[in-house]
């Protein structure tokens, strides 16, 4: 019983950080049709952005939902106009670009924090369950992933300013025609997806020893999820961190860490082979 | 003047020669020490140390009148964490610097880059890092510990302090692997038994599953061989699940480049590591070598484990010369064949004719507030895990590295 209950935390724990790790990408490649390869470093740096708060003084949790997301957010909207507004709608040269980015954060990273492994211990003690211990830091992932996208369901489909938003990603021209400056939306949706990235890298940070090539590890996985999630959102984005969550959990508890990380890929080869459009290609169909 | 080009290139490589010509003359009294260490790049929190210590060793060899009344010059190479620079710097080393030894590597991957290239051009080599151990070759000298020598007496130590079950979490790749066995060796010697072994490659970072595993076989003692920087989150969310004061943890990895200065003290307090250096050592021989560091670099806190054995290496590779007479290198491997042994930080290092491996003190530690606590001190611990396969003193031609077969 305790064990089942564990277990469960920790599936529901892997779906929570699959959708955190590809929120942001989700909403600049998802949406706005950017290949931005520099996602991995948006966490990075939202990791530094903690870290260095938190050892300013300033409490994590402000550290973590506020200021990380924030200055990763002003970090991508000076990105998004050097770089970005020039490359919309060219795909693989956004590519390109953002690969160079993610060099040269990875460069700034190292001068400024220096080559070397660090971190902040998890503000949230441990509790027991029965005869388990369980990282108590779990259940505020899970609930921040979450609230995360019940925000992002809100803000996308309750506001207009979430609609204009979806209108110009659909046809820019007609957002213009109808008085909207695609320029704008386009710069503010940007930011928004990096404060995303850098919400993941900061809730993240203290799980892990953060180097300035941390983000390589993230990079794949929000990948994959969100191509396999398909055209929806957010529907394709809970969903397809829900499955291959499950799946890797099953096989990590059953057979051991290392296979149910091989069996998340062979999943989303099997996944992309039956829906090349990705799940919500097929299934849930028109939902956001 | 007007000068066309062909009289500039004739100029300036007249030049050039010209002002080689001093340097040349100059280098053939010295004697050439070759070093290939990332200083820079993902590995550089294990290489700048040790390039630090290997000035500061031959900084006192110079001023303390330098080998055979020669000074000696050093030739660095930095590989900026890249293996392929390893070859490249090993031939440049060997053919155009034709240097008279090279200290250095890291990683075994680079070690076995440029192993053969020093064997096929006859320049003795020194890695002077803890490694997985097995390496036979006669032209090779390793003054670093090898799992056995760690896990021989951490493993009972921790056991005694816990229990007989064991869990096992290794780096998946040569180094964990082998000492995952060695682990499992000692603690079924000792009377234990592994309930649970899980290796993980070097990029993951998510441990819950892990740990709520490790909760399922409910061992006493965690024994934990990870390597890297992914790898040190284990440490983290163990003691965030609570787990810590649970069930103990030790370690043969964490700490050799300073990890446990990484975690906060109710992180690390009481994790259980086997070396054969700890900035904390309570010896003469350390303060002596931490001053001198001090006076030369202003700041000891960057020394660990890795360092201290290149300095090491470098006083072995000295005495050797010394007690050669020469720098010739069969005189010098002879000469170091003779089980010479110098005193080092980390008290007296004596290299084994046999291996070529170093016996060496090994200390028992625990993390204690950032630093490392002595808790016993094992005397001249040998390298008995490559003794079991390798005797260049009957096969001198030997050239390979064993995996051990426990």
């Amino acid at each position: 019983m305790d064990l089942s209950f564990v277990i469960l935390v920790e599936v529901l724990y892997a779906v929570a950080s699959l959708v955190l790790i590809s929120a942001g990408l989700a909403v600049v490649f998802g949406m706005m049709k950017v290949i931005n390869l520099a996602h991995g470093e948006f966490m990075m740096m939202g990791g530094y952005a903690t870290i260095t708060a938190a050892n300013l003084g300033i409490n994590v949790f402000v550290a973590m939902l506020v200021i990380a997301p924030l200055v990763v957010g002003l970090i991508g909207l000076v990105v998004e106009r050097l770089v970005i507004r020039h490359l919309y709608g060219r795909l693989v040269d956004t590519m390109l670009a953002t690969w160079g980015l993610s060099l040269m954060f990875i460069g700034l990273a190292t001068m400024i924090f220096g080559n070397t492994t660090t971190g902040i211990s998890t503000p949230i003690t441990g509790f027991t369950v029965g005869d388990y211990q369980i990282n108590g830091y779990n259940f505020f992932i899970i609930v921040v992933s979450v609230v995360l996208v019940l925000c992002m369901l809100a803000v996308l489909k309750g506001t207009r300013a979430g609609l204009i938003a979806r209108g110009t990603m659909q046809r820019s021209d007609m957002a213009a025609a109808l008085g909207y400056s695609p320029d704008r939306i386009y710069m503010a949706t940007f930011f928004c997806g990096s404060a995303l990235s850098g919400l993941a890298g900061a809730v993240l940070a203290p799980l892990v020893g953060l180097v300035p090539t941390s983000g390589g590890a993230y990079i794949a996985k929000a990948f994959i999820t969100v191509i396999a999630g398909g055209p929806s959102l957010i529907a394709g984005l809970v969903s397809s961190a829900t499955s291959f969550g499950l799946v890797s959990q099953i096989f990590t508890f059953t057979i051991s860490p290392v296979i149910g990380e091989v069996v998340l890929l062979v999943a989303a080869v099997i996944v992309l082979r039956l829906m090349p459009q990705g799940i919500t290609g097929r299934f849930f169909r028109g939902k956001l | 003047m007007s000068l066309n080009r062909r009289e500039f290139l004739g100029r300036s490589a007249a030049l050039t020669t010209a002002s080689l010509l001093p340097y040349a003359a100059y280098a053939a009294d010295t004697i050439k020490l070759g070093s290939v260490l990332d200083t820079s790049g993902i590995f550089d929190a294990y290489g700048k140390p040790m390039d630090q210590a290997m000035r500061l060793a031959l900084k006192q060899i110079n001023d303390t009148g330098g080998l055979l009344d020669r000074q000696v010059e050093l030739m660095a190479y930095d590989t900026q964490s890249d293996m392929a620079l390893y070859s490249q710097y090993a031939q440049q080393l060997t053919r155009q610097d034709q240097v008279d030894v090279v200290h250095g590597g890291i990683l075994s991957a680079s070690r076995e880059a440029i192993r053969q290239t020093m064997r096929k051009s006859n320049t003795l080599y020194f890695y002077n890092v803890q490694y997985e151990g097995g390496v036979c070759d006669r032209n090779i000298f390793v003054t670093g510990v090898t799992p056995a020598q760690q896990v021989a007496v951490l493993v009972p130590y921790a056991m005694k302090k816990s229990g007989p079950k064991v869990h096992i979490l290794a780096a998946d790749y040569n180094y964990g692997q082998i000492t995952a066995r060695w682990i499992k060796k000692f603690v079924e010697d000792n009377g234990g038994e592994v309930v649970g072994t899980d290796f993980f490659p070097l990029d993951v970072s998510d441990f819950g599953s892990t740990i709520t595993k490790i909760q399922q076989t409910a061992p006493d003692l965690v024994v934990a061989p990870l390597v890297g920087g992914a790898h040190l989150s284990f440490f983290r969310q163990w003691a965030a699940a609570g787990m810590k004061d649970r069930i103990p943890l030790a370690s043969t990895t964490m700490g050799v480049g300073n990890e446990h200065k990484v975690l906060t003290p109710e992180e690390g307090n009481g994790i259980m590591v086997a070396y054969n250096y700890s900035q904390e050592l309570d010896t003469e021989a350390n303060r002596v070598f931490k001053d001198k560091w001090q006076a030369e670099y202003g700041d000891t806190t960057a020394i660990h484990e890795l360092a201290v054995s290149t300095y090491q290496g470098i006083l072995l590779w000295a005495e050797g010369v010394r007690q050669a007479g020469s720098v010739e290198h069969d005189a010098v491997v002879e000469a170091l064949e003779t089980g010479i042994s110098i005193d080092g930080p980390a008290g007296k290092v004596t290299l084994d004719p046999q291996t070529h491996h170093a016996t060496l003190d090994v200390h028992i530690m625990e993390f204690e507030d950032q630093g490392m606590t002595v808790i016993e001190t094992l005397q001249q611990i040998a390298p008995v895990d490559t003794q079991a396969v390798c005797n260049l003193q009957e096969n001198p031609d030997d050239n390979q590295q064993y995996e051990i077969q426990i």
